[in-house]
């Protein structure tokens, strides 16, 4: 479908090619209206950042993507998001496969309590991704390799990864989420609990990873956002307020909330 | 604008914008008494005008510290961003006009020996006085936040420029009447062209402040009056 794959980008003006397309998105947690009429297109092997205040919707509209929120047992979702011109809500869809395509890093690193080799391994062993073990060993390794964490993790894969620093762990969920080859990585605030050295590797790491996949990622860092993507949406109580180039929100947003927000302003 | 959340940060900024007033108060009154020193032959009011340039070049290095310090600790953006990145064009604007009406002054004080060419005075004077007031509205203009007073600005500096063009003509007809005339026509011709330079930087200024309202340069291109480098010959 020509429609899901493409659109005209209003922002610049240019067709640009979409990963991901949401039209009329609503989210309600039982009576209260969380997400409220969204549409936005995110393209691929861009970095787009979602900002906003604490409960505009953020990370709701985030957890849409994998649908994360069929967890939540109050959640509803309506409206339709494609990934790759494919409905996602599709009831064919299995949200296990679709989480293996979209992968997830969250706030607070959360390895397996394994070794550093298995937190790897676990992903594309469930799904079958490799037939034999030197495929596997190869898998941990690329996927470490990616994540910035081999020369630091190979004379000790065998430890728990629990063990490293939360910088390590937190790069190690990232390997764990890009050993599944997905095409989508979701990351809800990955660096808020880093220092800024471990943040620095991990906005580095989303720089390379931007290479290969489409990388969205929700922050509370404003100065984040502004340096590792290119896109930037901004919510503000479950509306999407503005979705430009993150050069252009950063410099000269269209709408007062989104200013007043970026600039820490009271309003 | 609403405030910021941080009271210290508009403060900050605040502070920033009373400092280019001030620097562009300074810079007015230069700008009026260097032409009023040489229209009264008034040497010890040019000196005065050369030894108030300090207090600007003050100003500048201060506006200059300010704003590195504001982005270092505050990592301006959007509107704060544009504000700051303005008041170092500004303040880099009003230090050159400082510096013009300096040079002004120090060519009085060689004048002042000479015999006055008829009617230059009171021409400079009029020009200074019109750069001046393209000067207030500028800084009226930031200010108020008045992006439409500002392409006013922009578009006034064809009038500079056609006197600063009237001027030259007439500086050439006295040094070609009588050769006796061209030291002081050499030196009131810099002046006038010292005075049309401000009109230009005024300009820069009144697009500073279009680009810092709206987050756009303005693009059409503006008016240009000055012809004097076609000039070949005059009567």
């Amino acid at each position: 479908m020509l429609d899901d794959k493409y659109h005209v980008d209003r922002a610049v003006g240019t067709m640009q090619d979409n990963k991901i397309t949401a039209k009329n998105v609503q989210v309600f947690y039982g009576e209260t209206h969380a997400i409220k009429d969204v549409n936005v297109a995110i393209s691929d092997k861009t970095v787009t950042a979602f900002i906003g205040p604490s409960g505009c919707g953020k990370s709701t509209f985030l957890r849409c993507l994998n649908r994360m929120n069929d967890t939540i047992d109050i959640c509803r979702v309506t409206g339709d998001i494609h990934i790759d011109g494919e409905d996602i809500y599709d009831p064919r869809v299995d949200p296990v496969q679709l989480r293996a395509k979209v992968g997830m890093v969250f706030q607070k690193p959360n390895p397996f309590p394994k070794s550093i080799y298995d937190n790897v391994a676990y992903g594309p062993k469930i799904h079958g991704l490799a037939k034999t073990k030197s495929d596997l060993d190869e898998i941990v390794e690329s996927s470490l390799s990616k994540a910035a964490l081999w020369n630091e993790a190979k004379d000790r894969l065998h430890e728990a990864g629990t063990g490293m620093s939360g910088g390590q762990q937190q790069r190690l969920c990232i390997a764990r989420a890009i050993a599944t080859a997905p095409e989508v990585l979701l990351m809800d605030e990955p660096c808020s609990a880093l220092d800024p050295i471990a943040t620095a590797q991990v906005e580095e790491l989303i720089d390379e990873l931007r290479q290969s996949f489409s990388v969205v990622i929700v922050t509370h860092s404003m100065q984040q956002a502004a340096r590792v993507s290119q896109k930037t949406a901004f919510f503000h109580l479950g509306n999407l307020v503005e979705f430009d180039d993150t050069d252009k929100i950063f410099t000269n947003p269209q709408d007062p909330r989104t200013e007043s927000y970026i600039s820490g302003r009271i309003g | 604008m609403n405030a910021h959340i941080s009271s210290a940060y508009d403060r900050d900024l605040e502070g920033i914008t009373t400092l280019i007033m001030q620097m562009g108060g300074l810079v007015e009154e230069a700008i009026l008494r260097a032409a009023n020193s040489l229209a009264n032959r008034d040497v010890e009011m040019a000196e005065a005008v050369r030894k108030a340039d300090e207090a600007i070049d003050a100003l500048e290095e201060q506006i200059n510290e300010e704003a590195a310090r504001t982005i270092a600790l505050r990592a301006p953006v959007s509107k704060d961003l544009r504000t700051i990145l303005s008041v170092l064009r500004l303040s880099a604007s009003l230090e050159r006009i400082g510096d013009y009406a300096k040079n002004i002054a120090k060519r009085t004080s060689v004048l002042v020996e000479m015999n006055p060419v008829p009617g230059a005075d009171t021409a400079l004077r009029r020009m200074a006085r019109e750069v001046e007031q393209m000067l207030k509205d500028t800084l009226d203009a930031y200010v108020r936040g008045d992006a439409e007073l500002a392409e006013v600005v922009r578009q006034r500096d064809q009038e500079v420029d056609q006197m600063y063009n009237a001027l030259f003509r007439e500086f050439l007809t006295f040094m070609m009447e009588d050769p006796r005339n061209i030291t002081a026509c050499m030196h009131l011709h810099f002046m006038a062209k010292n005075i049309e330079r401000m009109g230009d930087l005024t300009t820069n200024m009144a697009e500073q402040v279009i680009y810092l309202v709206t987050g756009e340069m303005p693009e059409e291109a503006r008016p240009k009056g000055d012809k004097t480098a076609f000039v070949v010959e005059t009567g």
